[in-house]
């Protein structure tokens, strides 16, 4: 089970952050600022698997950015590690060549494409990840529009 | 985009309204719809899964789905359903592993590759899926046995993604029931893991190892030196990983190097998570493998001072429970508590060392009991240091009254000691009260040193106190009381109910709540003497009367009422025993020698009492806040003493019956009711024995009688019931708790001679075989008692040969309580007979369904021992039963409590009429019918053991409107599922 996924910066600030069970609004701060914390303090050799209280943290690093997702012991620290590369192999579809900017920027699709993969792991297909979201931008408005009528 | 946002958040309240909505998008024709419409009803199923019940049909359909994203979504569903309840879905094995087979043969679209692997994720779900369908099941086993190597086999790409798989893989190989072959494959899987230099890889290979090794040791000893190399690991994730593995494999012969090592780690690692759960490992092994007891208590010191106080806090009392009940060796328990204390004494004479609150409690108490150990220390000097450590300031107040009741034990051995009055004098005007409180007592025990000692014996801390919770040495005080005009005792749930009646005068309930209490509670007794002791409680009263009654011997009110003076209370205790109390004086022709017997049992009891709560005071300060020792910790520590000392409670429960027999008392031994009345029990047992001191004369000349009785009530309950009482203590109240119970057991006992003929007193299921083989066959069938759910198991031999010791076993189930019956290990089965397993099953939270499984093992010819194992499917209603109350009750009931749930079920045609209807809930459901007023019906039930439920019906045309009512939560939705199911589907 995914508790959580944060995007954060290598001076530990946070881009992104889904929680996928509660976690009291007030403590999100605290509990970020701890876990990039230990990601930031891992190196290259140490292995990307860290138990914090009782889930476990996997992290990745992509030039300055770190990924880290928090799990229980339910899911396979590997399966995971590799999800996340999955996870940046779309954005970097479709933003081609995904930066720092682009997930500052364009925070509402990143969270769509987000939607699409997790809650458990859902979906892996790239293209169909994609899908909605090229619907929603691409096509003209009322296309959009229709799109939501449709799955309303 | 609304499935989306349902998928994330969603209020359950809100389910009812959408779900049908939802249910027709799962029709949809686009594919991504219909995938997202199942992972909205995967988190309906999560949050409330009995509401999602009636559409399983359709998750079968969303499995078959054509299209890849909707079957993937739908296998989470039932990953999740089949961790539940793994049997219901073995008919899908076969599904599962064909698509397995698919997408390991690559028959998926490519665009699902993920770096040239097929769905990897899939994969890794669909193989969880097949762990736990496999589990210990050989037949369903057999099945995937094939895809399984197919998936090793083609895991061998070089990639992360591929040793997720085959992580997977070989968990599900070791999970399933073994296959050589695999289980060789899966080993050298793991050995590549290891290897690896990898770090990732090494962590993975190190998991999967620790998993392993439970069932395969040898496999550690291959990778030997990686396992060591990994113990020195820079990495501290990957070193408690290892720890994690060694922890596994620990024995009596390394358990000294390998908790060495844990200690090193903890000594190293900050974190406050890593540090509990080690110390609580640490603390595992050296209980278990302790080679010696220097050792021992030396490892738990270091774990005491390190793990201090955020550790659990079984942790000490467990210490101190093998501390102060011992092993089978006396002189070895000698040395180690010897040992003990001389490591604390050398503990404490360090100076400027900061210790925990915990450590120092620990401290305090083995040097209270076991300080008489010593020769060369005088307790005066051991006091001394308890009192050095008093007056530090960095000792919390909670430590300080362990040190005081500590101090207290001493006492009596120092004989006169100056500190002991220092100490007295300093902590008389100590601001805190409980402080002063204990300081007092110690006080007046001083100054009576006989009386001290007789209280206080040297090493009696693991005898069972008999707790007269009921106060029975309080009667007369309250029976002057009620002479006086004073209100009876309420207790507090009452109290309450009236005035929530008063407060609500305007009354807009359609009940009729008819409340006659304006008089009543104008008298409001004052609580000092309403808290005395209520005797004519009726059963349902019981408990809550009990936390009341120890609440007070908590707070010490007792002597509060007699002016601080233990001495004076003692004697009160003695008339008020000795009084003829109106409602007792039903004594007949052994009057005089009861009366003398209840003179010496009270006087004793009164003892006790004292010694109870000082030791309790020192026992159970850490549980609790001081004031509230709280009945139920203290009931549970005594009950689990005593499973641990089975074989004394055997020998205990012997003699008690039979000085049941003799004296002829009301005394029923309750050994077969449930689990929480082990603690009656005790006290009767205590009070058994003493009355077999005071009667030893006559016992020899009814020892005969009651021998010829024994055998035949041994094998299904000591319940031994005899002539009606003839003395009635108060006290002896207490001891027919639910008086349902009592009732049962009395039916029971009457019968003890034939089982079948018992049974017929109970609605039973029929047999119904759940396991069998060529020699044994098992069948079971639920009788569905008064107070709780009585499994049966009755096993055949069909053999022609004699079995030795039959043993059934039931594995502990999350929901239930099982409590085993008396004659549940028999050592001998003849040959073509039949022997029944009794069970009592207890609900511990609602649910809808569960299973129950345990094993049977026997040896035959002395030879070889075989196991089988078997399940049995428990449902909800098996807990159910009537409640019966009248309409006045219901009304009051349905006040006090604050979950409800309700919903509108259309009724067949069959039974339009509402008498029918509920009718067919009385007969399927057994609820009972409280009144029928027009349109509208009453019904009650209670989830045993005692959580009640209110149901309120109301038909409209064909529809019928319900509304559930309950003190628990939970309990209306699963009612609520059962009624639908019932109405909907007769």
């Amino acid at each position: 089970m995914i508790k959580y996924f944060l995007i954060v910066n290598k001076q530990g600030q946070t881009r992104l952050s889904k929680y996928y069970e509660h976690v009291d609004i007030n403590k999100h701060t605290l509990l970020e600022t701890e876990v990039v914390k230990r990601c930031l303090s891992r190196s290259n050799e140490q292995c990307s698997f860290i138990e914090y209280k009782d889930f476990k943290l996997i992290h990745r690093q992509y030039a300055a950015l770190f990924i880290v997702v928090g799990v229980d012991d339910t899911e396979t620290e590997m399966a995971i590690y590799e999800f996340i590369h999955n996870s940046v192999e779309v954005l970097d579809e479709y933003f081609s060549r995904v930066s720092e900017l682009d997930k500052m920027f364009n925070l509402d699709k990143v969270h769509i494409i987000l939607d699409e993969m997790v809650c458990r792991i859902v979906e892996t297909n790239r293209e169909r990840i994609l899908a909605p979201l090229l619907i929603l931008y691409n096509d003209s408005s009322s296309s959009s529009h229709s799109l939501f009528a449709r799955m309303i | 985009m609304a499935l989306t946002v349902v998928s994330q958040i969603f209020p359950r309240e809100m389910i009812p309204a959408v779900l049908p909505l939802i249910e027709d998008k799962l029709q949809h024709s686009k594919e991504i719809i219909r995938r997202k419409a199942v992972l909205a009803l995967y988190k309906f199923h999560l949050i409330a899964p009995n509401q999602v019940q009636h559409i399983h049909i359709k998750f079968r359909k969303a499995l078959c789905d054509r299209d890849v994203g909707v079957m993937a979504a739908s296998l989470h569903i039932y990953l999740r359903m089949i961790k539940e309840n793994s049997s219901g879905y073995k008919d899908l094995t076969g599904s599962f592993v064909t698509i397995l087979k698919q997408v390991v043969g690559g028959k998926l679209p490519v665009d699902f590759n993920y770096h040239s692997v097929p769905a990897p994720w899939l994969q890794i779900q669909l193989l969880r899926i097949l762990g736990l369908l496999g589990k210990d099941d050989q037949r369903t086993s057999e099945l995937m046995y094939d895809v399984l190597d197919e998936s090793l086999r083609r895991a061998e790409l070089n990639h992360n993604v591929t040793y997720a798989i085959l992580f997977e893989c070989v968990h599900t190989v070791y999970s399933i029931y073994p296959k050589s072959e695999l289980l060789e494959k899966a080993a050298k899987c793991i050995g590549k893991f290891v290897l690896s230099p990898k770090i990732n890889l090494k962590y993975l290979g190190l998991k999967a190892l620790t998993y392993v090794i439970q069932q395969d040791p040898t496999l550690a000893l291959q990778h030997q030196m990686t396992i060591i190399e990994c113990l020195d690991h820079p990495d501290p994730i990957i070193k408690r990983e290892t720890l994690e593995l060694l922890y596994r494999i620990t024995n009596a012969q390394n358990v000294t190097v390998i908790v060495q090592k844990m200690l090193e780690y903890l000594h190293q690692s900050k974190e406050e998570y890593v540090i509990v759960n080690l110390v609580g490992k640490i603390a595992e092994l050296a209980e278990k493998y302790a080679p010696d007891n220097a050792w021992f208590i030396q490892t738990m010191n270091a774990v005491f001072s390190v793990g201090g106080d955020v550790m659990h806090p079984d942790i000490p009392n467990n210490f101190l429970r093998l501390l102060a009940e011992g092993f089978d060796d006396e002189t070895e328990d000698q040395q180690l508590r010897l040992y003990a204390v001389q490591s604390y004494l050398t503990l404490l004479d360090m100076e400027n060392v900061f210790y925990p609150q915990r450590f120092l409690q620990v401290m305090s108490w083995v040097l209270g009991e076991y300080s008489y150990l010593l020769d060369k220390e005088t307790p005066a000097e051991v006091i001394a240091k308890l009192y050095k450590l008093l007056m530090n300031d960095s000792v919390s107040s909670e430590t300080k009254t362990w040190l005081i009741a500590a101090v207290t034990k001493l006492t009596p051995q120092a004989h006169s000691s100056d500190t002991v009055e220092r100490l007295i004098h300093e902590f008389t005007i100590s601001l805190d009260t409980c402080m002063r409180q204990h300081a007092f007592e110690l006080k007046h025990l001083h100054e009576n040193v006989e009386l001290m000692t007789s209280l206080l014996p040297v090493d009696r801390s693991c005898e069972d106190l008999a707790v007269d919770a009921s106060l029975s040495f309080l009667d007369g005080f309250v029976a002057e009381g009620l002479s006086q005009g004073a209100a009876p005792y309420k207790p507090h749930h009452q109290r309450q109910e009236e005035k929530l009646s008063q407060e609500k005068v305007l009354n807009f309930e359609p009940y009729g709540l008819s409340f006659s209490s304006s008089g009543f509670t104008g008298r409001q007794s004052p609580a000092g003497i309403s808290l005395g002791s209520d005797i004519s409680g009726n059963s349902a009263e019981t408990g809550l009367k009990e936390t009341n009654s120890l609440k007070l011997e908590g707070i010490k009110k007792l002597w509060g009422k007699e002016g601080y003076l233990p001495k004076k209370e003692s004697k009160t205790g003695d008339e008020s025993g000795a009084l003829p109390i109106p409602q007792e004086s039903i004594m007949e022709n052994v009057d005089q020698t009861i009366t003398k017997k209840d003179q010496s049992q009270v006087l004793t009891q009164s003892k006790e009492e004292k010694e109870k709560q000082l030791l309790a005071s020192s026992l159970f300060v850490g549980l609790g806040s001081e004031s509230t020792v709280n009945l139920l910790g203290k009931a549970d520590t005594v009950s689990h003493k005593f499973r641990r000392k089975s074989k004394i409670k055997e020998a205990k429960s012997g003699e008690a019956s039979s000085t049941h027999n003799m004296t002829c008392s009301s005394f029923s031994s309750l050994s077969n009711v449930a689990y929480e009345d082990d603690y009656y029990l005790n006290t009767l047992h205590d009070r058994g024995d003493k009355e077999l001191k005071t009667f030893s004369l006559n016992s020899e000349l009814l020892d005969s009688e009651s021998l010829t009785e024994l055998p035949l009530v041994e094998k299904f309950s000591n319940c031994s019931l005899s002539t009606p009482s003839l003395f009635a203590d108060n006290s002896m109240e207490i001891f027919h708790p639910p008086q349902s119970i009592a009732a049962s057991v009395a039916k029971e006992s009457s019968l003890a001679s034939s089982f079948l003929e018992e049974t017929t007193e109970y609605i039973h299921s029929n047999a119904m075989e759940v396991c069998n083989n060529e020699t044994i066959s098992v069948s079971s069938y639920k009788i569905w008692k008064d107070d709780c759910l009585l499994m049966v198991w009755s096993v055949t031999n069909k053999s022609g040969l004699e079995l030795k010791s039959a043993n059934l076993e039931i594995f502990p189930a999350e929901n239930f309580k099982v409590t085993e019956q008396p004659g549940c290990c028999l050592p001998i089965m003849e040959a073509e007979s039949t022997k029944s397993f009794q069970y009592s099953v207890q609900i511990e939270k609602p649910f809808t369904e569960g299973i129950l499984s345990g094993f049977i093992r026997y040896h035959m010819m002395d030879t070889h021992s075989a196991q089988l194992e078997f399940s049995v499917n428990l449902s909800l209603l098996d807990f159910i039963r009537p409640l019966k109350i009248s309409s006045e009750d219901f009304g009051k009931l349905w006040l006090s409590f604050a979950n409800d749930v309700k919903q509108n079920v259309k009724m067949s045609e069959s039974q339009a009429a509402l008498p029918s209807a509920l009718k067919t809930l009385q007969q399927k459901l057994r609820l009972h019918i409280i009144e029928i007023i027009g349109n509208e019906g009453l019904l009650a039930c209670q989830l045993l053991p005692s959580i009640p439920c209110l149901l309120h019906c109301r038909v409209y045309a064909d529809v019928l409107a319900l509304w559930f009512r309950s003190s628990c939560s939970t309990l209306p939705d699963y009612l609520l599922y059962q009624c639908q199911k019932v109405i909907e589907g007769s």
